[in-house]
């Protein structure tokens, strides 16, 4: 279980994060939504321990969280950054095997493994920029999934692919989640994709000084699809809610002390 | 001291060996050893060892130039007779009698080449590759500390605007003419591009992929052997190719000091006493192959660990 309690954040005088608190049950997947500059990278990395939160506290299964928790694992938005070009694409999914004292072989028969399960079949060997930003972006998730993460966390990882590769790595986090039960904080500020991913989609304000402004359960069935769940009624119903509150925010003055 | 005033006449000709080619590499050298601007352009023609392959001219046609300005050496050497500019064949026969006509299992080296090119080339190699390794380790140290970068910077920018061959009277009096003291020249004149490229290129590790290593949770040695050196070696490579520019030349003017008695520099002054120009012109001429040789050896190691087609060639 993921816990932030009045998680407040400043860089100067200009208030980032105001007093954010959340509770995240394990299993769920949480989509945060906001306007750009609202803040939800700043969340995401207090949550990770990259950045240490100046009020408040996080607690990941009751530990506060001073460094990067055990079994947390992130996909970031710059696939192309965040993979390592020198590597190939087996051994950047091995990377983070290295800790658990595995040979070589282990390592890389294990990233085979997830790397197929990802659906990237026969590209173990090459580099990641051989690749296009798709099957990059899940090199990068079979990294974060190699180490079989309790806590997921993920920064706008969609953000900077083409609708079609967008909806089918859409679907494969839904798969991976279904299946590993994992909790994941997923961070977009695409309204459709937070109500189709999630299992709750919480709004933030706009900056400085974000809190959480709306907090909806996402009454979907389980089984979702791309075509049919877009078009539900209920679908449509919550994507219009959290639009609004989204608008809301961008509209409303900005809170905080300036 | 004028004596090393006079000197930098070979010792400019041994830079001149090196630098221009060079000049058609995407690395710029700043006036004080420093790169400037981007190392690696996000164009592919700039992408060191791609300007080889695009190359608008074949091989001879590039040379031409080079040949060109021999011939006309030639024949205006031949039509003066000048006694101080020979003509550039008889150079070539001077410099191949006297180093490479030995016996075939010596590789064709003269026993004049044994005792002369060897002992250059040893100090070189070895006060190259200490100041290699220590630039490098103390670069990537500096650099990955902000407050070690920051307290370091200013030392560092000092001892490199020192002119490297300046310090070689220092060394001659703390170590007497000998290898110790043409060994430490080397060293201390080299040390120092690979340093502040090191340091640079440390410090210009993507934070994203610092980030991405925290989160991995590695190890610092993995963090060093997996994303900082690899993320450096673009500039460490060229510091390494200006500290070996520097190396040459601190070969040769700490062996032209009085006092040594073997090395490429020594036959120079040698030869310049018994006014021996010929054997001057091929000792400039073996310095000036020597450097191009060495650079286009560095070229090569630089082309397959950074270049198109190697694994971190393809780095943003």
């Amino acid at each position: 279980m993921l816990r932030l309690d009045s998680v407040s954040r400043r860089f100067g005088e200009q208030h980032v994060l105001d007093g954010i608190s959340l509770t995240v049950p394990d299993g769920q997947l949480l989509s945060v939504v906001g306007p750009s500059g609202c803040g939800k990278s700043t969340l995401l990395r207090t949550i990770a321990g990259l950045l240490p939160a100046q009020e408040g506290t996080v607690t990941v299964d009751g530990t506060p969280v001073t460094g990067v928790p055990e079994r947390l694992a992130v996909v970031f938005q710059e696939y192309g950054r965040s993979l390592l070009p020198w590597l190939t694409v087996r051994d950047n999914v091995a990377l983070p095997l290295r800790r658990r004292g595995l040979g070589r072989a282990a390592r890389r028969a294990e990233a085979e493994t997830i790397l197929e399960r990802v659906g990237l079949h026969g590209v173990a060997r090459r580099r990641p920029r051989e690749l296009s930003g798709g099957m990059q972006q899940r090199v990068a998730i079979a990294r974060a999934l190699v180490c079989r993460p309790s806590l997921l966390l993920m920064d706008e990882p969609f953000g900077s692919l083409d609708a079609g590769t967008r909806e089918d790595l859409e679907d494969l986090l839904l798969e991976v989640h279904r299946a590993d039960e994992t909790t994941i904080v997923f961070v977009t500020h695409d309204i459709d994709e937070s109500v189709y991913v999630g299992d709750r989609v919480v709004v933030l304000s706009a900056g400085p000084g974000s809190r959480v402004v709306r907090d909806l359960p996402v009454t979907l069935p389980g089984e979702r699809d791309q075509i049919t769940t877009r078009g539900s009624t209920a679908f449509v119903t919550l994507r219009t809610e959290v639009g609004r509150a989204v608008r809301a925010v961008r509209g409303a003055p900005p809170e905080g002390p300036r | 001291m004028t004596r090393p005033d006079r000197e930098t006449g070979p010792e400019a000709g041994a830079e001149a060996g090196v630098r221009p080619w060079s000049c058609s590499r995407p690395y710029r050298d700043g006036p004080s050893g420093v790169v400037r601007g981007p190392v690696r352009s996000r164009t592919a023609a700039l992408v060191p060892g791609q300007v080889r392959a695009r190359s608008p001219f074949p091989f001879l046609l590039r040379w031409s130039v080079f040949l060109g300005a021999g011939l006309c050496w030639e024949v205006a050497a031949r039509a003066r007779r000048s006694v101080y500019f020979p003509p550039p064949l008889r150079i070539v026969r001077h410099a191949l009698d006297l180093w490479f006509s030995g016996p075939a299992r010596h590789l064709f080296l003269s026993s004049d080449a044994v005792g002369t090119i060897l002992p250059s080339l040893g100090r070189m190699a070895a006060g190259f590759a200490l100041a290699a390794v220590a630039g490098i380790a103390l670069g990537i140290a500096v650099g990955r500390s902000r407050r070690a970068y920051a307290l370091c910077n200013p030392v560092l920018q000092f001892a490199r605007a020192v002119p490297p061959p300046a310090l070689v009277p220092v060394f001659v009096v703390v170590f007497d003419v000998g290898t110790p003291m043409q060994v430490a020249s080397i060293v201390f004149g080299a040390v120092w591009p690979v340093l502040v490229n090191s340091a640079e290129g440390a410090r210009a590790t993507d934070p994203l992929r610092l980030q991405v290593a925290a989160v991995l949770r590695l190890t610092a040695p993995e963090r060093l052997w997996f994303l900082i050196l690899p993320s450096a070696l673009p500039r460490i490579l060229a510091g390494l190719r200006l500290g070996l520019s520097l190396s040459l030349i601190l070969m040769v003017f700490s062996e032209l000091l009085p006092g040594s008695d073997d090395g490429i520099g020594f036959t120079l002054t040698d030869a310049m006493t018994r006014s021996d120009l010929l054997t001057v012109w091929a000792a400039l001429l073996l310095l000036g192959a020597l450097g191009y040789l060495l650079n286009t050896a560095l070229l090569a190691v630089e082309k397959r660990l950074v270049g198109p087609g190697s694994p971190a060639g393809r780095t943003v």
